[in-house]
This record gives C-alpha cells, structure tokens and sequence, in this order.
C-alpha cells in the first residue's frame, strides 16, 4: 500500500489573475470584444472627458459675480450666490430659522427609521405620522404662538419639493395599498370604485391633473374653503401616485400564493389580519423595486409644479437663467439641478437595495 | 363582543353533513354528500383525484362554499353568517399538502400568531403552549429557524403544531404527506398517530392506507363527487363491496 502524497499547492498562472487577469477574460477575451473596448475607451475619452475637462478643469468655483468666470470653462458661482434662494425660495429671510428646525426634526426622524440599530421603529414612525405635518404647520405656515405667518405660496426651492415629495411619498403607499386591496375585492361596488380611481387617475398625465387640481378644485368646493396652491399640488400628486402605487402593490399580492390566505383563513384570521399580518408584510417586500421605483418617479415629478406657478428648485434654478445677472449659465444650472436630484434619488436607491438585503432574512433559501 | 352563534339541539356529533351538493360554477362536483363524524372518531377519505376528497373537506371549514344542503360543525350551521364561520374555524384546525407555513415568519412566531390575535391569548401563554406543542411534534429546537430552513417532513410537523396551538376540537387533514418524501412521511404519520390515539376528532384525506388501517374508525371512499363507501379498515380492506372500491384498492395496494 503507498502512502498518499499530497501534492503541493501551486500559484496560478500569472495572466489569469490580479488585473491583467480581470482585462484579458473581460475586455479582450476575444479579438471582437478586443476591438470593442478600443472603440468605447474612445467614445469615452472624447466625450466624457471634454465634459470632466470643462465642468472641473477650467471650472470657476471661487468669485462673485459674472465677471469672475472665465470663457470655456463652467461658471459655478451662481450656486454660491443663489443658494438660499435656491433651497428656501421665498421664504422670508429672517424666519428661515424654522425651515431649518423642520429639516433637521425630519433628518432625525429619517435617520432613526433608516439605521438598523435603533429599536421601536414603529412607535418613532406613528409618531412622525402624527408630528410631523403639526410642526410642519405650525412652524413652517406659522400664524400662531407669535409666529409670522408664511403663506405657503412663498415656499421654494428645495424646501417645496421635499415637502411636496414627502407628502406624496407618505400618504401615495397607504391609499395605494387600499386602493389594491379594493381592487381584489369580492365585494363588486368596492372593485368597482377602486377601479375606475385608479385608470382615471392613471389616465392623465400629471400635468394635467396638477392643471385641473390647480384651476378646477376650487370650482367643487364651497365659497369659505380656499386651500392653497401648494395644498391643490399636493392632493393631485397623491392622488395620481396612488394609483400608479395600487399597480405595483396589486403586482406583488398576486404573487402570493393562495395557501397562505387559505392557511390564515383555517387559522381563524379575518380579512384585515390576514392582511395586515400574512400578506401585505410578504408581498410588499416582493415589490420594493417597484415601490421605491415609484417614489423616485414621485420625487421627480414634483418639478411639474412649475406649471401651476409653484417654484420648486428646478423652477427657481430656471429662474436663475433667466436673472440677467447670470448670464449663459443655462448648461451649469441644469446641471447643478440634475446633481441635486441624483443624489436624493441615488440615496433612495442604495436604501431601496439595503433593505431587500435586510428582509431576506429565511424568505427564500437564495 | 358578538353574542355567540346559534347552536342546534344534536351537539352529540362533531361534524354533520346531511344532503350537500356544491357546484363550480355549472359542475357539479360534490353530489349528496351525507356524513356524520361522531366526537373522538377518526375518518379516512380516499379516492381518486378528482373525486372531490379535498373539497368536500374544505366545505367543513368553509375554505369551500356549498350551494346546498346542510353543514353544521360542533354545533354551529356553516351559512353565510361571518359569525359562525369564525367560530366554526377557530374550532377546527387544517393541516395542507403544501404545508402553508408564513415565510417571513419564525416557527415559533408561527404557531404564536394566530393564538395571540385571535384567542387573545397573551403572548408568554402562547409561546409558551407553541413550545410545548414544538416538543410534542419533535422539532422544539427549530423554534427561531424560519420556515425555508426546514425540511418538507419538518415543515409540516411545525403546521401541525400551528393548528393544534388554537386548541381545535376537530383536526383536517388535506393530504398531509402527499408532497413530502419517503422518509419523512414516516415522522409525520407518527405525529398523526399520536394526535389520533390522544382522543382528537379527525378527518384525514390520504393515499397512506398503512395509516388507514391503524388509525382509522371508518374509511370512506369518494369517487365522482360521491361517496361510493363507507366501512371500517377491516372489513374496507379485505371486504369491499362495490366494484368501484375494488378497483381502486386493487390499483393502490398492489405497489
């Protein structure tokens, strides 16, 4: 009998690991894909780079006014200059204060919802339900405990549109997961209801209906009710996204399998436990893609309130453009809203993705 | 709270279904369907699929809805009253082919849930009878795994014990070890052969005749929507007395 030999471990051959290894199996693995990386370094280098080049290299970051930005180069110094303007809008000046209590209260109540290790979560979520829109009204709005009142039609900027996304964000997922449940509902005036809401309100682009909301809602309501334009804003986002949210939710409590309302029901669980407790908790997990594919959808759709004169930050940076004490900055203002917005809608994204990998706990065995 | 159901004077049977029919839409597929299941006693049904077997004990908890005929459970008439068909599925437990467990849940939340939110039990006295039931089906150690990390036989042993934490006075069984495999269907009949010999009511749909024949009070045999016999295991097995019996048993006992 021979005895086992081991053999020894030996390292791999060196093009096939570390860089050159990565390169050679996922860029020029063959003469094609060779070919292909030449080209799309190209289109890179001579796209991309004019961009970098122009927004960073000459880029004029430091000054005051116009005359401080150089030809070719992007000018940024409108940003300096109007970003109060750009995050408070109209508000006035010296109660921008309160603006700033809001965003920090809900900067706080956003971070003890989002890091994992505070406890409680649903007791700090009703809460917020709760206290949030009360401080909003009553420090941002004002009237009251000696406060100057603020009409709503001077918010602006970055203040409106996390207003109104956050209202539509908030109240959009409750009435679209009702709106689903109606629309799966045995009981036909139920369905029925549910269903016309929802292609009605689908139907129309939200311009539209930010147009109607804007002109037609005061013609249905009485005499004494003037709600503002920002409120009008509000009602038509919710209800548009809400019907776009019924959509996604119905999308995820089809996939449940029928064992599990079978199982809750034999158990003794009536409609609304079954719900709360076995179905909506599986099937908008299965559906966060969508859902937070809706909120940032919502989060962008805010800026169509241009229309119905409210200035949000796209509109005041548009406004920006049109200041004559900034001239051919139209390319730089856009740009400078666009980042805005990506990094709000990146950050729901990288949540979104947190999330999923959180309550994976045992669901699947993947 | 809602007054309590009203309960017919012949509380002397656990189930009694006299003249049921159902349709699915214009298919009859339950026909005349007479049973009566005395308290502590254990049924059988087999037959052929499509004979209706699954339906028919669906109807009892009302997971099925029946068009005529009457059903009445431990007392209480299955009608369209909400009332009396929440009594009667708080009184009634079903065990599923599929098992059914909820995913996102842990075992031991599992067989806690429905105890807590419907019996109002509080939840140490839950969790406490989810435990004992656990170790009665031979998986305690399985309480905080969830459902996906379990295998088939385990998975329903956990079902069982869900049904059983709300106390049920009558047990469905919707052919328990159809999906699961050789092995386990062994852990599982045990758990059911136990459940049996402790005095549960019990109406078993399955193809295991082993089980049948040890367990069992009477066999009833269902094909076509009816029900073709009924007999006890010793005289159903070796004396069947309709053709159609033969021919079934003959199929299912020669593998």
């Amino acid at each position: 009998m021979t005895a086992f030999v081991p053999k020894p471990d030996l390292p791999p051959p060196p093009g096939s690991v570390g860089l050159a290894g990565w390169m050679r199996q996922n860029l020029f693995s063959t003469p094609l894909n060779g070919f292909l990386t030449v080209v799309v370094v190209w289109l890179i280098g001579s796209t991309v780079w004019p961009l970098v080049h122009w927004a960073f290299v000459s880029g004029v970051f430091s000054g005051r006014t116009a005359a401080d930005c150089r030809k070719g180069g992007a000018c940024w110094l409108f940003v300096a200059d109007r970003l109060v303007f750009f995050v408070y809008g109209f508000f006035p000046r010296a109660e921008t204060w309160r603006v700033d209590v809001v965003f920090a209260v809900s900067a706080a109540v956003l971070a003890a919802l989002v890091i994992p290790r505070v406890p409680r979560k649903p007791a700090i979520a009703a809460a917020a339900f709760v206290g949030l829109p009360l401080l909003v009204t009553v420090l941002m709005h004002g009237g009251i405990f000696g406060l100057a009142q603020v009409s709503t039609d001077q918010w602006g900027g970055l203040t409106l549109t996390l207003v109104l996304s956050v209202v539509g964000i908030v109240l959009a997922l409750p009435f679209g997961i009702l709106l689903a449940l109606g629309r799966r509902s045995r009981m036909p005036t139920i369905r029925v209801m549910s269903v016309v809401f929802i292609e009605a309100w689908r139907g129309v682009p939200l311009i539209s209906v930010l147009f109607m909301a804007s002109v037609m809602l005061p013609l249905f309501l009485p005499e004494t009710v003037h709600p503002s334009k920002v409120l009008r804003a509000m009602i038509g986002i919710v209800m548009f996204e809400s019907a776009y949210m019924a959509e996604v939710v119905r999308g995820g409590l089809q996939a449940i399998p029928r064992g599990q309302y079978e199982a809750a029901g034999a158990l003794g669980l009536g409609y609304w436990r079954t719900m709360v407790l076995i179905i909506l908790p599986q099937a908008l997990k299965l559906v966060i893609p969508g859902i937070v594919n809706t909120f940032i959808a919502l989060f962008k759709d805010t800026t169509l309130v241009g229309i119905i004169g409210l200035f949000d930050l796209l509109a005041t940076v548009q406004a920006t453009i049109m200041d004559p004490a900034w001239p051919d900055v139209a390319t730089e203002a856009y740009l400078f809203a666009g980042s805005v917005f990506w990094v709000f809608c990146f950050a729901m994204s990288r949540y979104s993705q947190s999330l999923e990998r959180k309550l994976q706990t045992g669901h699947r065995r993947r | 709270m809602a007054e309590a159901p009203q309960r017919t004077a012949a509380q002397d049977f656990a189930i009694e279904i006299a003249a049921m029919n159902k349709w699915y839409g214009a298919f009859h597929v339950l026909k005349d369907i007479n049973l009566r299941v005395r308290r502590r006693e254990r049924i059988v049904v087999c037959g052929p699929s499509g004979s209706g077997k699954s339906t028919m004990i669906r109807c009892i908890n009302r997971l099925e809805e029946h068009q005529s005929g009457d059903i009445i459970v431990d007392g209480v008439p299955l009608t369209q009253d909400l009332r009396n068909i929440e009594q009667v599925r708080r009184d009634v437990g079903m065990v599923f082919q599929h098992f059914n467990l909820f995913p996102h849940l842990t075992v031991l939340e599992n067989c806690c849930l429905a105890p807590m939110w419907v019996r109002k039990v509080p939840r140490a006295e839950a969790e406490a009878t989810a435990m004992a039931l656990l170790e009665r089906v031979r998986i305690p150690d399985q309480a905080k795994k969830y459902p996906g990390q379990l295998s088939g036989g385990q998975q329903q042993r956990v079902a069982i014990a869900r049904s059983l934490c709300m106390m049920p006075k009558i047990m469905l069984f919707d052919e328990p070890t159809s999906a699961l495999d050789p092995e386990m269907i062994k852990e599982v009949l045990d758990v059911m052969v136990e459940l049996a010999e402790d005095g549960m009511t019990m109406i078993c749909v399955t193809h295991e005749m082993g089980f049948a024949r040890r367990v069992a009070d009477r066999v009833i045999f269902m094909d076509a929507g009816q029900i073709v016999e009924e007999n006890p295991p010793e005289a159903f097995f070796s004396h069947p007395q309709n053709d159609r019996t033969k021919l079934f048993l003959s199929q299912i006992l020669d593998h």
